[in-house]
């Protein structure tokens, strides 16, 4: 799950990592009191959408810049105005944008050097690993491809947590001097301690700066949390903005479908996670596009096919639809039959490919063909996904 | 003979007197496994009934184990309270626990493996479908299935299985049986980005294994577990293997399904992975539909007879 910028900083805040004083405000008739609360200017303007590439995007109406830097309050409120309630373009939103529903007004930092730090899970050891550089500001991958030497790691052993020299061998790896070293420290065990008790899955700091008085701030900050540890983090779970998710995509979590919306056009019906990501893969190997990830799951009732159906009749992309179900321990005839029924609730215009193997494939196959419905029948995957693609050419 | 378990093996249960833990002790029992004893604290000297089956039920992993020999736990404990079923396991001392329960916290999973260190257990999940090997009854009845996986579609066989996708792993096995072959074992990792045994952990169990003749390797977006064991492969596996990788066409930062399927940066996504495969003398399967035939491919290749 991922929260604004704003949150991210109030989190940061009661964890003891200090932040530009900064105020969120979400409409234009807070503006003016958000700006009074902040100290003289100049003023940075953030639109807060769960998207990076802020800076460098555009807005649907054709304004530039998702983040702004203000000399003024009066600059700062223009701004604001011009950014609420517009779309903004990222290179992380895709074509269609995301709406700009809060505005965060920062104070403007004076910046001595810019610095990367992050903390998130490395896979291959199991350990929680602190990423920081000595480049902040750009892009961490291509520092990581252009310029290795200036990445530097520490790995956290789990059951001892944090350990002062790896904090000191950062500190001095960084080059900070004594007092920026000494505030340094302090931030990146307060980040650290706030990532293992909020189980967060991402902390990015990009850029970490030092001022011209020693201080270090987390100029911009990027959480998210690991979904299947928000049962014990209520305060988290209430920071969740359902503007920033796709409708479809909630509607699904409902009903407790995995479900991605996509850009292409065929809509799929998987039960399987490894399953539902080939059947996209296959799609597109024969030249068609999927329009989603769907992932009904291993212990799929009537009901949830039902839900799955009438979530991926939504998307108004879909121009044909591929179940593809390989039935283990799942009757193949109890997808049928929800197939069955969700056709008839909700009228079927469009190709449907179907394929069925497994548990009861016979009576599955057997009660689809009694139904009717124009169902074109798949012997294989790649039997079905070649069919489908051709019908929806 | 096969990896990890065998139709002797004896099994436990955790979570026995659930609705899921329960319909799976059922299956397995009536695939003919040695499902010897189940646990569920507070249950202790009650029965598990199924047919002509009666499972005793115990309050811990400890006591399970004393008075059955179950050497092995195949766990279907809610996410909050499966890492300490894990460790339950760790401290009676068992081979093996098989962790079926998904979306369990990583930070739990991260402080179980941490604690897992040294001890003899072998974890294997979680998030993950289990693990069969065939017996040789009819639908190969008489193995020992432990987890979700549908016992019918094996077959007692030479041809070794490792997936972090359930679905995929049936198919890989459908795949197998419906040519007339069969497979040692088929091993579940699970999807999650914090296991207990890896993709290369399992591929050297079934190197060594002299009745594993070819393998078949599963793999997903996310991580680098896949590249990790196709570069031991490389190096020492003379074996045929067949490799497919699932998520080509996943969006970059979302996840898909599994915690675990993630595309973080370059070196993790199919493309990246594929590359990896077909450098390191792997078969690679164009589509899911192809894995046995990358298989025999491969072992044509070798002049390897996988019967």
């Amino acid at each position: 799950m991922n929260i604004h910028e704003y949150q991210a900083k109030a989190l940061f805040e009661k964890f003891g990592v200090p932040v530009p004083k900064g105020v969120a405000a979400k409409s234009p008739a807070e503006f003016e009191s958000a700006l009074a609360q902040l100290p003289d200017a100049p003023v940075v303007v953030k639109s807060q959408i769960h998207a990076g590439g802020r800076g460098k995007g555009t807005f649907t109406d054709g304004f530039k810049g998702g983040v702004k830097f203000a000399k003024t309050k009066a600059d700062a409120f223009d701004y604001a105005n011009k950014m609420f309630n517009n779309t903004l373009v990222t290179i992380q939103t895709g074509p269609a944008g995301r709406k700009v529903q809060t505005i965060y007004f920062t104070h403007a930092s004076d910046i001595k050097k810019e610095y990367y730090l992050a903390i998130l899970l490395d896979r291959a050891s199991s350990k929680p690993v602190i990423v920081a550089s000595t480049e902040g500001g750009v892009d961490i991958e291509t520092v990581a491809h252009d310029t290795p030497e200036k990445i530097f790691k520490i790995f956290v052993d789990p059951a001892y947590g944090i350990a002062d020299f790896q904090v000191r061998e950062l500190v001095f790896k960084l080059g900070f001097n004594t007092a920026e070293g000494k505030n340094a420290a302090k931030l990146i065990r307060n980040l650290y301690a706030m990532f293992w008790e909020t189980d967060a899955a991402m902390v990015e700091v990009n850029p970490l700066i030092t001022t011209p008085d020693d201080k270090v701030l987390a100029l911009d900050a990027k959480v998210s949390f690991d979904s299947n540890a928000l049962f014990r983090h209520p305060e988290i779970v209430a920071l969740r903005d359902l503007n920033e998710e796709d409708p479809k995509e909630i509607e699904a979590s409902k009903y407790e479908l995995a479900y991605i919306a996509l850009d292409g056009n065929i809509a799929c019906l998987v039960n399987g996670a490894g399953l539902a990501m080939s059947t996209m893969d296959i799609i597109k190997h024969f030249g068609g596009n999927p329009a989603n990830f769907l992932d009904v799951g291993g212990g799929a009732s009537k009901d949830k096919v039902v839900a799955a159906f009438k979530i991926i009749l939504g998307d108004t992309n879909v121009k044909g639809i591929f179940v593809n179900i390989f039935g283990g321990i799942m009757d193949c005839n109890v997808i049928a039959e929800g197939i069955v029924e969700a056709v008839k609730e909700v009228g079927l215009k469009l190709p449907l490919v179907v394929r069925l193997e497994g548990n009861n494939v016979a009576a599955g196959k057997a009660t689809l063909a009694k139904s009717g419905l124009a169902v074109v029948s798949g012997d294989t995957m790649a039997d079905a996904a070649q069919k489908i693609v051709k019908l929806v050419a | 003979m096969s990896i990890l378990i065998t139709p002797e093996t004896k099994i436990m249960v955790q979570g026995i007197t659930g609705a899921f833990g329960g319909k799976h002790a059922q299956l397995s029992l009536d695939y003919g496994t040695q499902v010897v004893a189940g646990v569920t604290p507070g249950k202790g000297g009650l029965f598990f009934e199924h047919g002509a089956h009666k499972v005793p039920i115990f309050n811990s992993v400890h006591e399970a184990a004393a008075a059955t020999g179950a050497t092995v736990s195949v766990i279907f404990v809610p996410p909050p309270f499966a890492g300490d079923a894990i460790l339950e396991c760790v401290d009676a001392g068992l081979d093996l626990a098989v962790c079926i329960t998904e979306g369990i916290p990583i930070k739990d999973m991260i402080r179980v493996k941490r604690a897992m260190q040294g001890s003899k257990t072998r974890l294997i999940g979680p998030n993950c479908p289990g693990l069969v090997t065939p017996g040789t009854g009819e639908g190969s009845k008489g193995g020992c299935r432990i987890g979700i996986a549908p016992g019918y579609i094996h077959k007692k066989g030479h041809v070794g299985i490792v997936s972090r996708s359930g679905t995929l792993t049936y198919e890989a096995v459908f795949q197998i049986t419906s040519k007339g072959l069969g497979q040692s074992t088929s091993v579940g990792i699970g999807g999650d980005p914090v296991n207990g045994t890896s993709h290369l952990d399992v591929i050297k169990i079934f190197n060594a294994d002299p009745d594993t003749k070819g393998i078949i390797l599963i793999g997903e977006i996310g991580g680098s577990a896949e590249v990790e064991a196709a570069r031991w492969i490389k190096a020492n596996c003379k074996k045929p293997v067949a490799g497919f990788i699932a998520g080509a066409t996943a969006p970059a930062g979302r996840r898909m399904g599994h915690a675990g399927a993630i595309v973080g940066g370059v070196e993790d996504t199919a493309a990246a992975k594929i590359a990896v495969f077909k450098e390191c003398g792997i078969e690679v399967a164009t589509t899911p539909t192809d894995m046995a035939d990358a298989l025999l491919r491969a072992a044509k290749a070798k002049g390897v007879d996988l019967a």
